[in-house]
């Protein structure tokens, strides 16, 4: 029976009205009175030494204010990188400065060089046609094999080579691997291409810089996952503005995907601008100015193999992959293709011995950083699309091959350093074929093949890392922040509640599921709570909003929090009571003791607490107001198994998605309609990605899909009804709520399982197609088909 | 600079706007009605859909000086005054059909003309009418299910429910 309140409900989501209605606050609808507009005058080459740029014309332009340049930023620190990796050799990676303007050199289309401020955006807008530029091109590296030979042309001058790092992992494996590989009844080895996307959220990034000089107190607008995160690093690396004289402001915030985690230059340029000018200063950025400053995600090239005994159990893997961190790196880049890859290269399967190897490489590209799933989505797709080209190598099954490998009994110490705590991947594969309805494909397949069409069958599983934590783990593997959350729950005198999260909602409702959280916990009415966040001068010190992580991390603080209300909460109304503390229950938003019919409502044990006539003054303080700090034990491991049934046009090669079916063990859920939504948008995105956007440069550095006319983004037909399930919960052993983390499995599970299926639909065409790199447009398709 | 006067929601309203001055831009900055939101600049994301003169349009893709005298709704113009939602924005409501709302107005507004002009659209029909309207969140289930539903269809047996 569903719950209609409270954990399990699917409680529909408050903060609804203000978007349907228009009401909304995003960061572009802030207007700061006398505000003055920047607009980025940004380099048109990839790579190009800067000889001069002469302002002065535009500095006499109508409107103007002042124009900027890098020259500007004498002293004013670069943009920070967030995470060092340590190297196979272990020597740290090599970290190139960033600048806010550039300086010197410029490294991608798209990097900023000037900034006009002015009284109207038009204005500085025609005021950046007459600045004056003299730019040298350079020799552009693009391809990342390329950037690593002998003589390329260097994205930084100053390092010895584009080679940001090369990373082994788990080093000490290597030679076991090796040898396991060379004495294997079978290795299946495929290379592939994870495609490189731009995370596009619907709002492209806005930054309004405001100075009150009065007070000498910086604010500023942006749009970001993590207002703290985004103080922190503008305050103390860029700007050396202290905390309590910067306050970040992300109100509402149309997606994010993770391109909004990151500290970007315009963020740092309106607040630092906005100082010098007196003045507010607002950007707001275009869509095509977004496909080429927004960090991007993927792009990684990889060989995989996989070794199998004779029985056809796994024996090993071993991996290459190359990994563009494009010109700079960006806050948390390179922990992507490492720490939140390497470590989900043992998947569901119980494989002993595993190395990955991992090249990160600079090219003159946008920066690529963390989008939806991060390492994830890249590990998966390989692990996936192996196993897969295995079971066809050797006749096998694709299920039962991957069955017969499942990692089965928990916890479960992988040889990629991480431990799953728990996990059901028998059960998930289970309703997985029964929602799915893996018994009625042959005969849609007879179908479509009476139609002259193929029709294929996808299956692959996924397992996922949320919550990266503990921090102190973390910090031995290079991160340069804590990710711990925190909460303040502050109960008001009559009863009612603020908390106060370190998390942000960019669409994922926590506004709803928080309270409905605490809102069991104390036995009162959900609509009593209201969450606040995205304000650092409301909410406590908390990292934010990525990695799946706001339930898991935020929400046990919220929790830990609740926990130490109800703590005081029961040794006042044992006072009003006169009863013993240990003998007080809270059940339904009442205070009793214990066998007897006395007790005390909510509201009155609030009530004293701030009224504090009749009140233990001498044993507790007054109030009622509690905050917690939550640093996790462990990742969870949120898992599943997806199917993608296609159809394929033999004569066209386009492909068309005809059923998706998704199970997945989330462990507990609060929001069942939430997390729904949530698988959603993940599969959507991974629909995206294999069917139908890429990133693309062209052998110079240009940037070829800088707007949606060029930049396929999935659309209402491109994609069917989804079935999705998430009965199969076991839960997380090391949080209070027992969640896992639902927000990137979707985009994670997906692109594996339609890859597999169109592969497996081309070969029941009769052509011995192992594979093609996504997107799988129709022309890769058509193509693979002819040879 | 040129006056303009529309009539927005029901209220009439004019200005003095340069020559190039998109609708969205004197919706948004002009009159300060932020509802409607710009996505993109090439005309695709529809996030700032209006109704104009009876007809859809994408605000950004339309002049100031263009709505002269045009009848304007917007998504501030879509509930009742006393804030009731109209069926289509309580179906997204009640189906979940938006995340982060940044594209929801334009999605409101497409699908209440859609479905002024056809009341009882097939699944099919409606993602074909969203194919001007881009969400990066829903993966458009919830959307699509929530506009079926509003048209007064069963969405009770579509998947995942």
């Amino acid at each position: 029976m569903p719950k209609d309140s409270g954990i399990g409900a699917a409680s529909k989501r408050r903060e609804d009205v203000r978007f349907l209605t228009g009401a909304g606050n995003y960061t572009d609808d802030i207007n700061v009175y006398g505000q003055a507009y920047v607009y980025f005058l940004r380099s048109d080459v990839a790579h190009g030494r800067i000889n001069s740029i002469d302002t002065s014309a535009a500095s006499e332009m109508p409107g103007v204010v002042r124009v900027f340049t890098g020259d500007d930023f004498e002293g004013v620190g670069g943009l920070p990188c967030g995470w060092q990796v340590t190297d196979r050799f272990g020597q740290p990676m090599q970290e190139p400065g960033h600048p806010v303007l550039a300086r010197g050199k410029v490294r991608h289309v798209g990097d900023p060089i000037a900034a006009v401020v002015a009284d109207t955006l038009q204005q500085a807008r025609d005021a950046a046609e007459a600045i004056e530029l003299d730019i040298e091109e350079l020799p552009a590296v693009v391809d990342m094999k390329a950037a690593l030979n002998e003589g390329a042309a260097k994205v930084h001058d100053e390092l010895p080579s584009n080679l940001c790092y090369d990373w082994g992992f788990v080093e000490d494996n290597k030679a076991a691997v090796d040898e396991a590989i060379k004495n294997a009844a079978h290795v299946t080895t495929l290379e592939l291409i994870n495609n490189r996307l731009v995370a596009n959220p619907m709002e492209p990034r806005v930054a309004v810089g405001d100075y009150n000089r009065a007070n000498d107190e910086s604010t500023l607008y942006t749009t970001s996952q993590n207002p703290h995160v985004i103080r922190l690093l503008m305050g103390a690396f860029v700007l050396g503005i202290p905390e309590h004289k910067l306050r970040v402001v992300a109100p509402d915030v149309g997606g994010g995907f993770g391109t909004k985690i990151f500290h970007y230059a315009e963020e740092a340029f309106v607040t630092f601008a906005s100082r010098k000018l007196n003045r507010a200063v607002k950007w707001t950025a275009s869509r095509s100015e977004a496909f080429m400053s927004d960090a991007h995600g993927r792009d990684h090239v990889t060989k995989i193999e996989l070794a199998l005994d004779a029985d056809n159990n796994f024996t090993a893997i071993r991996t290459e992959t190359y990994a563009n961190m494009g010109a700079y790196l960006s806050t948390f880049a390179p922990s992507v293709p490492t720490w939140l890859h390497g470590t989900l290269m043992a998947g569901n399967y119980k494989t002993p011995l595993i190395y990955v190897n991992v090249k990160a490489v600079f090219t003159n590209t946008v920066p690529v950083d963390a989008y939806r799933g991060a390492g994830r989505p890249e590990a998966t797709y390989q692990l996936e699309r192996v196993v897969d080209k295995a079971a066809r190598e050797l006749g096998v099954d694709p299920i039962a091959l991957r069955r017969q490998n499942f990692i089965s009994e928990f916890p479960y110490a992988t040889p990629v350093a991480v431990e799953y705590d728990t996990g059901n991947y028998f059960a998930t594969m289970d309703k997985l074929e029964e929602i799915a309805d893996l018994a009625g494909f042959d005969a849609r397949r007879k179908e479509s093949e009476a139609k002259g069409m193929l029709r294929g069958l996808g299956i692959n599983c996924y397992i996922e890392a949320c919550g990266i934590a503990p921090s102190n783990l973390v910090g031995q593997l290079g991160a340069r922040a804590g990710l711990y959350d925190a909460a303040t729950v502050r109960v008001n005198a009559t009863g009612s509640i603020s908390v106060m999260v370190g998390a942000h909602s960019h669409g994922q409702g926590h506004e709803t599921a928080f309270p409905q959280v605490v809102a069991d916990m104390l036995g009162i009415d959900e609509s009593m709570i209201e969450i606040v966040h995205g304000d650092s001068s409301k909410i406590p010190f908390g990292m934010g909003t990525y990695g799946s992580r706001s339930l898991a991390v935020c929400g046990s603080a919220m929790v830990r929090a609740t926990e130490k209300i109800i703590k005081k909460a029961k040794k006042i109304a044992s006072h009003l009571l006169e009863a013993s503390e240990g003998d007080i229950e809270l059940k339904d938003g009442k205070f009793s003791v214990a066998g007897t019919d006395k007790s005390v409502a909510w509201g009155d044990v609030t009530l004293a607490a701030y009224v504090p006539h009749n009140y233990p003054l001498e044993d507790i303080e007054p109030g009622l107001e509690e905050t917690a700090f939550y640093d996790p034990s462990n990742f969870t491991y949120p898992s599943g198994a997806y199917c993608c049934e296609v159809e394929l046009d033999p004569e066209t090669g386009k492909v068309t998605i005809e059923r998706f079916a998704a199970a997945d063990d989330f462990g507990n859920v609060v929001n069942p309609m939430i997390v729904e939504g949530q698988v959603h948008g993940g599969i959507g995105q991974g629909i995206g990605q294999a069917l139908l956007e890429n990133c693309v440069y062209d052998s110079e550095g240009q940037l070829l899909s800088a707007s949606y006319m060029d930049y396929a983004m999935p659309r209402a037909e491109d994609v069917p009804f989804y079935v999705v399930d998430h009965s199969c919960a076991t839960p997380c052993t090391h949080n209070p709520l027992g969640v896992k983390g639902c927000g990137e499995a979707g985009a994670i599970g997906s692109p594996p399982a339609v890859v597999n299926a169109v592969i497996d639909a081309i070969q029941s065409g009769g052509k011995n197609v192992l594979h093609i790199d996504m997107p799988l447009s129709p022309q890769r398709v058509w193509a693979a088909m002819q040879d | 600079m040129a006056k303009v006067s529309m009539t927005v929601n029901g209220r009439a309203v004019s200005g003095d706007v340069a020559g190039n001055r998109l609708l969205v831009e004197f919706l948004r900055e002009d009159l300060r009605m932020t509802g409607t939101h710009v996505g993109c600049d090439t005309s695709q994301c529809g996030a700032c859909v209006v109704h104009v003169n009876g007809k859809a349009v994408k605000s950004c893709t339309m002049l100031a000086h263009e709505a002269e005298g045009a009848t304007i709704t917007t998504i501030e113009g879509i509930a009742s005054p006393d804030g009731t939602m109209s069926r289509v924005q309580q179906a997204f409501q009640d189906h979940h059909g938006l995340q982060c709302g940044f594209c929801t107005p334009g999605m409101v507004m497409t699908a209440t003309k859609l479905l002024e002009q056809n009341p009882t659209p097939t699944e099919a029909e409606v993602r074909h009418a969203l194919e001007g309207n881009i969400c990066r969140c829903t993966g458009y289930h919830n959307i699509v299910k929530a506009i079926l539903a509003a048209s007064g269809q069963d969405v009770s047996k579509i998947a995942a429910e």
